[in-house]
Order: structure tokens, then sequence, then C-alpha cells
């Protein structure tokens, strides 16, 4: 969701006697739950596979922070300011986690941003959304770190050793990107009547593409099968997303908002809550690179590369200067 | 890529007397910056006490093949465990 619509590198699932002995042993440790790590033998369409998909997640977690840093400097109180800036700096982390998981692979961080600036790779649709006011934030860390949590409290038991514990330091520091939004909204929406409405408005506007994050239905997702077999995907992108709308629905409920979604209603039958589909072309159309802000993030992106250029030239200058001169007095 | 900072192997040492523990890795141009990240990255929450930085392509491990030969050997020496001992009860806690 983080990563989504990852195309896996793959023919099929292969059967068992079709694979070789090396991808047997392969396929028999993941379905024995034990973790491949960076020096195992992995099938190549493997490696391909987890680094499409954590090198995208990387990237959602790097763009994110655009929406959000867009109202740091207007933050309400000081101390939703130290907040939220403490929160986007968790997600610089978070980038840096996963860019180095996706390096254990052999695609080195620089390379992986390369082609994210070159249009090459993508990152979540959610972020071509924009934050046009301050409930904006709050519903952002609610619903759509929320949303990060179901996907990546699932992806912590993923069969690649560096992504799995990845995810574990994450989940760590993501309750608390929901829970501060929750916070921030709640302030709202027992606030005065204006700022009821705003977080209605937020609500509103976030909500499907919040769901639209989990990806499209199962019945479209043609690449999951072998990601499932490979245990790079655990759970399908509608039990994910169903799971997300049960637990989110009572806390709409709880900030006395109007549910964003008419279709929105209890099943006794199937124990769960049915909801609308999102606009699934909509979905696409953005994924294609036709969203509100797709070409301002990128801008923002390879702007924010460029102007450190000199920065990381010259420190790198520094070492190698230092370097040179420890070596000449050895 | 060309000009890209080196990796290094990031270890730290918690609160409670426990030794370092390698926590992750990330780029920087050299040592001193190396701590500087890892204390931005990884010491945010009070992780940790104490630093250590190695660059990673200094780092040698065994390789996933020799797995067998390494590890197996100890599976059948039980007895290097107090438990295959069994002490009566009336010599009291040994």
């Amino acid at each position: 969701m983080y990563a989504q619509m990852i195309k896996t590198a793959s023919d099929g699932v292969k059967s068992r006697e079709d694979m070789s002995d090396e991808e047997r042993a392969f396929q028999d440790k993941i379905d024995n739950d034990i973790k491949i790590e960076p020096k195992d033998w992995m099938p190549d369409d493997y490696r391909r596979t987890l680094i499409r998909q954590i090198g995208q997640h990387a990237h959602s977690e790097v763009v994110g922070q655009l929406p959000e840093g867009n109202w740091i400097t207007r933050a309400p109180t000081l101390e939703r300011k130290a907040i939220l800036l403490a929160k986007v700096q968790d997600e610089a982390g978070h980038g840096l986690y996963l860019y180095s998981a996706a390096e254990t692979l052999g695609e080195s961080r620089d390379e992986l941003i390369n082609l994210l600036h070159e249009g090459r790779m993508k990152y979540s649709s959610i972020f071509n959304y924009p934050t046009l006011n301050w409930a904006d934030i709050g519903a952002v860390g609610w619903l759509v770190d929320g949303a990060a949590i179901v996907n990546q409290v699932a992806l912590q038991r993923t069969s690649y050793g560096p992504y799995s514990r990845a995810m574990i330091r994450i989940c760590k520091e993501e309750s608390f990107h929901a829970r501060q939004g929750y916070h921030a909204i709640m302030a709202m929406a027992f606030g005065t009547p204006e700022q009821k409405k705003m977080a209605q408005d937020a609500v509103n506007r976030l909500w499907f593409p919040a769901i639209m994050m989990f990806g499209p239905n199962d019945s479209e997702s043609t690449h999951s099968e072998q990601s499932m077999a490979w245990k790079i995907k655990v759970k399908s992108n509608d039990e994910l997303r169903q799971q997300f709308v049960d637990q989110t629905v009572p806390q709409i409920l709880y900030l006395g908002l109007d549910l964003p979604d008419p279709g929105i209603k209890w099943n006794e039958e199937r124990g769960h809550y049915d909801f609308s589909d999102p606009d699934w072309s909509e979905f696409f159309n953005v994924i294609k690179g036709n969203g509100p802000c797709n070409t301002d993030r990128l801008a923002a992106r390879r702007k924010a590369w460029d102007d450190g250029q000199w920065v990381r030239d010259g420190l790198l200058a520094h070492s190698r200067k230092k370097a040179a001169a420890r070596m000449a007095a050895e | 890529m060309k000009n890209e900072w080196p990796l290094w192997e990031i270890f730290i040492r918690g609160q409670h007397g426990m030794s370092h523990r390698h926590v992750g890795s990330l780029h920087a141009p050299d040592a001193a910056m190396a701590i500087k990240n890892a204390r931005d990255v990884y010491t945010r929450r009070n992780e940790g006490v104490s630093i250590w930085v190695v660059e990673a392509q200094h780092v040698a491990a065994s390789s996933p093949s020799d797995k067998g030969p390494l590890y197996e050997p100890s599976e059948s020496k039980v007895y290097r465990h107090p438990t295959f001992f069994d002490i009566p009860e009336e010599v009291g806690a040994m």
C-alpha cells in the first residue's frame, strides 16, 4: 500500500516438480517461516520484486514528508509544531531503514532515488493529494498512517529478513503517528462548529484516497499469487482494506462525525462493515501521474536532491582529503 | 554509483549494561558524520547511550553455505548444557 501495484517479476507460480533443487530448498525455507537473508541464494525474480516493493515503500516514506512538511510552519500551537516535526523526521528515518533493506539486495540508495526522480519508480498514490488545511494534517496522521500500520504489521512477517526487521522498527514508531493525528482531529471535532466542519471535510476528502492505498481489488490484482507464495506479500489487498475499515469506522463515530461513505454499514452476517468501492478510475489516473500533486511532489524531490548536491560533494571531498592526509602521515 | 557516501553498520548499546547491538546501517562521508547520523536515526527515543560505527566493507561474515560445518557439530554436544545433568533434589540448588 505504501507499495501498490508492484509487478511481480515472474511467469507465474512454479509447481514443485518444475523447480530446480535450489528453488525447492528456497521455497521450503519460506514455507517453514525461515527468513531469507542477504547472502542466501534467492531466485532473481524474488530479488527483483523485492527491490521494486521495498524501493517504492522507501520512496513513499520520503515523499510522504512533503504534504506534512507543508504545515510545519503553520501548526496551530508550538506543541503541535514540535510533534509534527518529530513525525516528519521519523518518516525520513523510515525511508532510510527501507533503502538500507533494499541495498542488501544489491541496489544502492542513490540508484533507487535516481529511478524515482526519473519517474521510473513510484510512490504511494496517497501522497499525490494535497493537504489543504490543518484538519488534513490530523486526518493524514490518523487515516494514512493508520492504513500504513495495517499493512506494515502484516509485513513484519514478510520472508526477507532485512525487510521484516525494518517493518518491526517502523511499526514501533508508527503508532505515535496515528495517535498524534487522531488527537489533533479530536481537538477539532470537539471544538467550535467551524473546526468540526473542517474535520468532517478532511475525513470526507481523504477517506477514499486512504482506502485506495491498499491497491486494486483482489480480483484485479494480477501479480499477487507469486508474491504471496514468496511471502513478500502476506495478506491480500482486500483483506487489509477490510481490516482498516473495521478498525476506523468506530473511530469516526467516536468523533461524532458523519461517515464519509453512505455505503458503510455493519454486516451482521459477515461480521464486518460493508463499504463502497472507491472510484478506481481515479486511482489508476493518479498512479499514471495525473493526480492533483504528482508534478509538484516530484519537482520538490528533484529540487531537494539538486540543492543538496554541494553538501554531499563537499563532505565527501573533505573526508577524502582527511583520508589522504592520514595515509601520508602513516 | 560514483560519489556515493560509503555505507556504515551501526551498533548501539542500550541503557541497562547490555552489549552493543547491530541496529541497522546508513550512509555517511566519514566516521564522525556516521556517528552524528546514527544519533539522529537510531537514538531518537532513548534507545542508547553509546554508538559504534564500522564501515560495512570492513565487516567479514561467515558464508550461509557453511552453516552445516560451522553449527551442526554443537547439536550433538548436549552435555554442554547444565540441564544435561540430573542432580538429586537433596543436594539443593546448583
